[in-house]
């Protein structure tokens, strides 16, 4: 390991080589960024796990013969054989091709949920903790009584009696209209312990805008909690858009995903358990990649930490 | 006092073997990341009975973490070696249990920071009874009769009273002192006292130091006064240790090492502190370079990368502590060079700033007002908690006051923690709204403009701030910092980068280190880089917040140069918001005092410390330690009473009275004058202008008359 991790404050030597062979890279923090990243190897190991998992949902169904549906060629309830890796159902679906689409629909769930819920509440969080006093308290509140609807209970009632409420992307939505709470609470944490900082007072007596600071300043320093906290909503939104499923409001049959997929196997697990398993190990790789990815994420981007976990 | 004290001193230490602390070759390292963090390097020293001894050093030379190993205090992961002796009883290794009976009996600590040494939830008295009664069967009566009378000998007014005080009820003077009085609850043998007046104001570190006195005087304990603070050393102390990278690198009787210091480090220690009874020299003396990293495996002398003496043996060999038998060590190779050298001769001095082009600021006539304020008042509401917040009352901060910062000169505003310095600072750049007065820039009004009218006047008026760790945002590479005010005044598209060069090697960095992050810097480099940011726009008028206060002595005088070489170059105005009356002293033409929201007195430099007029600056400059042992000793010295009062309901009429020595020897008729009626900024001629009654003018950097008596010939 040749990087040591810096006391702040340590002395630096005046003139250090390697500083000069990285260049004048003002332009390179991207760079930067992504060499640090690909030093993490276990978040380099579960990007190439999750991507060939994206691969295998968006791409599979494009090779593979069959898809999510009931076919009549199908033998039903069979186990698993060359014809059909992963065995059929008593419906008669072949379970790979409906691995492949509900990965995808679970994915395209978990993704949006989580990108709109993080990106929603970072800014409502910002604006509240930087601008404090009644701002602060009317945002605030209204963070408090959407975090005491009791989740399953909302997100059953609109997604009953919204028209559409059965398409990923209305599932997702709904989902992350009750969850971007959390994240607003972290960032508005980190903003009010920092709006106070000398280095804000100099952005400000620069001449910078609110804008300006909030987005430079504030935001990036929030970064690792918030993507603790977006990897953590992507199994939420699993295991919620599972438990609506199951309620009878998210994707509903004949299109599935992979909480749905345990959700009618749940009988099977110790008779039929190839219907059971693999959406469930699916559904773990996923929380796990995105999870160390977000790790690797985290350090990559804080200047301060230099050591490498490996 | 001091010199009674210091012939038994003497005496006792001629007689021989009186030694109580026998501390001999000490090692600690801490086992990190980055491999063994080597923090004491072999530390040697005997304490004799009685006696003062003062380790002087800067953060990280390892001087607090000795004194730790000795009382046992180190975390687990530590690993010390070597021996230390309490009365010939070894304490290093020691289990839990038995050091325990001789921590707090026969070797106590003072801490630096009074506000988390107590425990906010006992009373104080009951915190003394319990440092008693853990070495002592005494009963419970008795003990609270000697912790009341141990309040008295540390100078705590009405000592019955405050017993049952919670800690929060008191300042952090009387904390401190609470403090010293659990230390010296069992007469303990040694007292360590781990730079103990760090975190107060200059009045309050009188009092705590007068405090130390009185306890060694009551329990005649030997004392370790660990500091940074040469001047702290110079009045209180017997010997002195200075400590360099983990190293007790020269040792002494304090006049001897102030006087004919043998190692260039102390040299450069003493050249670097601007003195405050000494007029404006041309440039201080900065120590180059910065101490070594103490993770890494160490050959020869640690001071030698920066040594302007160091030959090939210093990096091959340690020096071991030499003497010439009059307990005058110091571990140079070279040390009779130094025979009468001063700092500047040694240190060879160096333009601060690069050769660049610059652009001056546009042409001001010299001394023509730049920036003017006029009855500037900033209330701030405090509101209760809870979900009304209800006010509940009002921080006065800034109440009426009136400055003019001039082309080209440098005004220093001048304070303790909480008199509104900072506050006045940024009214003055508009960062916070004022509720009354006003402030104009080149005749322009300042004061309710909005932000995008603003904006343009920002770039001429910038600012510096105080904590270097704080001031840099910690995800931006240097460069960034430096471009943002670029960028955000729509300059940088226009040959950005190179500007950003430019100013790096302006302030003396290295422009290859652009891409590097705030926290791989020191936190002098640091410093620069805020003040290249700040120079980014071209200003003309610097606000600078104490900017110095946060930095290591050897560190301090390389920026102080910076600043001083700047304005000669680019014809800036400074704003210089300072409590260090000494570094005031080396940079302003004119000096403004705070107290309590107010300005209590103005005038040009060298008139208010050679005839200060107002009581309270008299006890600040008087409350000053000089690096100067001789000096130190005979000077006059105001101790003020008492702490600053809340400016939440400060006093009535003249802010200043309840603490002032003057009022306190009035009749009562003149005394009902303070009381009723505020004095005025009263012009004493000269520019200089006080707001006392009952203003004198005296000068306390020489000693009175009867002290010239005793010992005229001593000082130049």
């Amino acid at each position: 390991m040749s990087e040591l991790r810096t006391r702040p404050g340590a002395p630096t030597p005046p003139a250090d080589p390697p500083a000069a062979a990285r260049g004048t890279a003002h332009h390179g923090r991207l760079r930067l960024v992504l060499t640090r990243f690909a030093r993490h190897r276990m978040a380099m190991t579960s990007l190439a796990v999750f991507v060939l998992t994206v691969l295998f949902a968006f791409l599979g169904p494009l090779l593979w013969p069959w898809d999510h549906t009931v076919h009549r060629e199908i033998l039903p309830n069979q186990p698993p054989s060359w014809e059909h890796p992963f065995g059929t159902t008593n419906a008669g679906h072949d379970v790979l091709g409906q691995l492949m689409r509900g990965t995808q629909q679970t994915l395209r769930v978990a993704l949006t949920v989580s990108v709109l819920a993080t990106a929603f509440g970072a800014v409502w969080g910002a604006v509240a903790g930087y601008y404090q006093g009644w701002v602060d308290a009317v945002m605030m509140r209204a963070v408090d009584v959407l975090m005491v609807v009791p989740l399953l209970v909302a997100v059953a009632a609109i997604g009953g009696n919204v028209r559409g409420g059965t398409t990923w992307w209305a599932v997702a939505l709904i989902i992350a209209l009750f969850s971007w709470t959390t994240i607003a609470r972290v960032v508005r944490g980190v903003v009010l312990s920092l709006r106070e900082q000398e280095f804000v007072e100099a952005a400000r007596a620069a001449g910078a805008s609110d804008a300006r600071i909030i987005l430079r300043h504030l935001l990036p320093h929030a970064a690792g909690p918030v993507i603790v906290a977006a990897t953590l909503l992507v199994a939420l939104a699993i295991l919620l858009e599972a438990s609506m499923s199951f309620l009878g409001f998210g994707i509903q049959a004949p299109d599935i995903s992979l909480g749905l997929m345990i959700d009618n196997a749940r009988t099977a697990a110790f008779t039929r358990p190839w219907l059971f398993y693999p959406p469930g190990l699916f559904i773990v790789l996923i929380c796990l990649t995105i999870n160390f990815i977000g790790d690797g994420l985290r350090d990559a981007l804080d200047p301060r930490q230099t050591m490498v976990r490996r | 006092m001091t010199s009674t004290n210091h012939a038994e001193n003497t005496v006792s230490a001629a007689a021989g073997d009186g030694t109580v602390l026998d501390v001999a070759d000490l090692h600690v390292r801490f086992p990190t990341d980055g491999g063994h963090l080597h923090a004491v390097r072999g530390v040697s020293y005997r304490l004799r009975r009685g006696e003062a001894l003062g380790i002087v050093g800067e953060s990280g030379s390892g001087k607090s973490v000795a004194a730790l190993a000795v009382m046992g205090l180190l975390p687990r992961t530590a690993q010390v070696s070597g021996s230390a002796r309490l009365l010939g009883q070894e304490l290093l290794g020691l289990g839990d249990a038995a050091i325990s009976r001789v921590r707090g009996a026969r070797i106590a600590m003072v801490f630096q920071d009074p506000l988390t040494s107590l425990n906010p939830v006992h009373t104080v008295g009951r915190q003394i009874v319990e440092a008693i009664q853990a070495h002592r069967d005494l009963p419970r009566a008795a003990a609270r009769a000697r912790a009341v009378e141990l309040l008295r000998t540390v100078g705590i007014p009405q000592p019955e009273q405050r017993v049952d005080a919670y800690p929060h009820e008191l300042s952090g003077g009387m904390r401190q002192r609470v403090v010293i009085a659990i230390a010296m609850a069992n007469d303990p043998d040694v007292i360590i006292a781990d730079e103990p007046t760090t975190a107060l104001d200059v009045t309050v570190q009188a009092q705590v130091l007068e405090a130390l006195r009185a306890a060694r005087r009551a329990t005649g304990a030997a004392l370790v006064l660990i500091t940074h603070d040469l001047g702290v050393v110079a009045g209180h102390v017997d010997r002195v240790a200075v400590m360099y990278a983990g190293r007790i690198v020269e040792a002494g009787s304090v006049d001897e090492v102030f006087s004919a210091p043998r190692m260039p480090y102390t040299l450069g220690l003493l050249g670097s502190r601007p003195r405050m009874d000494a007029a404006r020299r041309s440039r201080l003396v900065p120590v180059p370079g910065a101490p070594p990293s103490l993770t890494q495996q160490m050959r020869g002398c640690a001071f030698a990368p920066r040594c302007p003496l160091a030959q090939p043996v210093c990096r091959d060999t340690d020096p071991p502590p030499t003497g010439q038998g009059d307990g005058h060590t110091a571990a140079c190779h070279f040390a009779d060079r130094l025979a009468g050298v001063r700092p500047e001769e040694l240190f060879p001095p160096a333009l601060a700033t690069a050769a660049v082009p610059l652009r001056a600021a546009p042409a001001a006539a010299d001394g023509a007002p730049l920036l003017v304020a006029e009855d500037l008042v900033k209330h701030f509401p405090v509101r209760s908690r809870g979900l009304l917040r209800r006010r509940s009352g009002e921080v006065h901060a800034v109440c009426g006051v009136s400055l003019e910062l001039r082309a080209r000169r440098t005004l220093a505003l001048v304070g303790e923690s909480g008199c509104g310095k900072s506050t006045t600072a940024r009214l003055l750049l508009n960062l916070i709204p004022a509720n009354r007065g006003s402030v104009r820039y080149r005749g322009q009004e300042l004061t309710g403009l909005s932000r995008a009218r603003m904006r343009p006047l920002r770039s001429r008026v910038q600012i510096v701030f105080q904590d270097p760790f704080a001031s840099l945002d910690p995800r931006m590479t240097v460069f960034e910092a430096v471009a943002e005010p670029l960028r955000i005044h729509g300059r940088f598209a226009d040959g950005g980068p190179r500007r950003v060069h430019e100013l790096l090697r302006l302030v003396g960095l290295d422009p290859e280190h652009a891409d590097r992050y705030p926290h791989e810097f020191s936190g002098g480099q640091r410093q620069r880089v805020g003040i290249a940011r700040a120079l980014a726009l071209e200003p003309e008028v610097l606000v600078l917040d104490e900017p110095v206060s946060a930095l290591d002595v050897s560190v301090q005088a390389g920026v102080v140069n910076l600043l001083e070489e700047l304005q000669e170059r680019l014809g800036l105005s400074y704003l210089f918001v300072s409590h260090d009356l000494a570094v005031v002293r080396h940079v302003a033409d004119r000096v403004a005092v705070m107290y309590l929201g107010r300005i209590v007195e103005t005038a040009p430099v060298e008139r208010l410390f050679t005839a200060a007029a107002h009581p309270y600056t008299q006890a600040l400059v008087s409350a000053v330690p000089l690096p100067d042992p001789r000096r130190e000793r005979w000077r006059e010295r105001i101790v003020l009473a008492g702490d600053v009062p809340s400016p939440l309901d400060p006093p009535s009429g003249c802010r200043f009275r309840t603490r002032c020595p003057t009022f306190a020897a009035l009749s009562g008729e003149q005394r009902s004058r303070c009381v009723r009626q505020a004095p005025p900024l009263v012009e004493q001629g000269e520019g200089h202008a006080a707001a006392c009654h009952y203003a004198r003018a005296r000068n306390l950097l020489r000693g009175t008359s009867t002290d010239l008596g005793q010992e005229p010939t001593q000082w130049r």
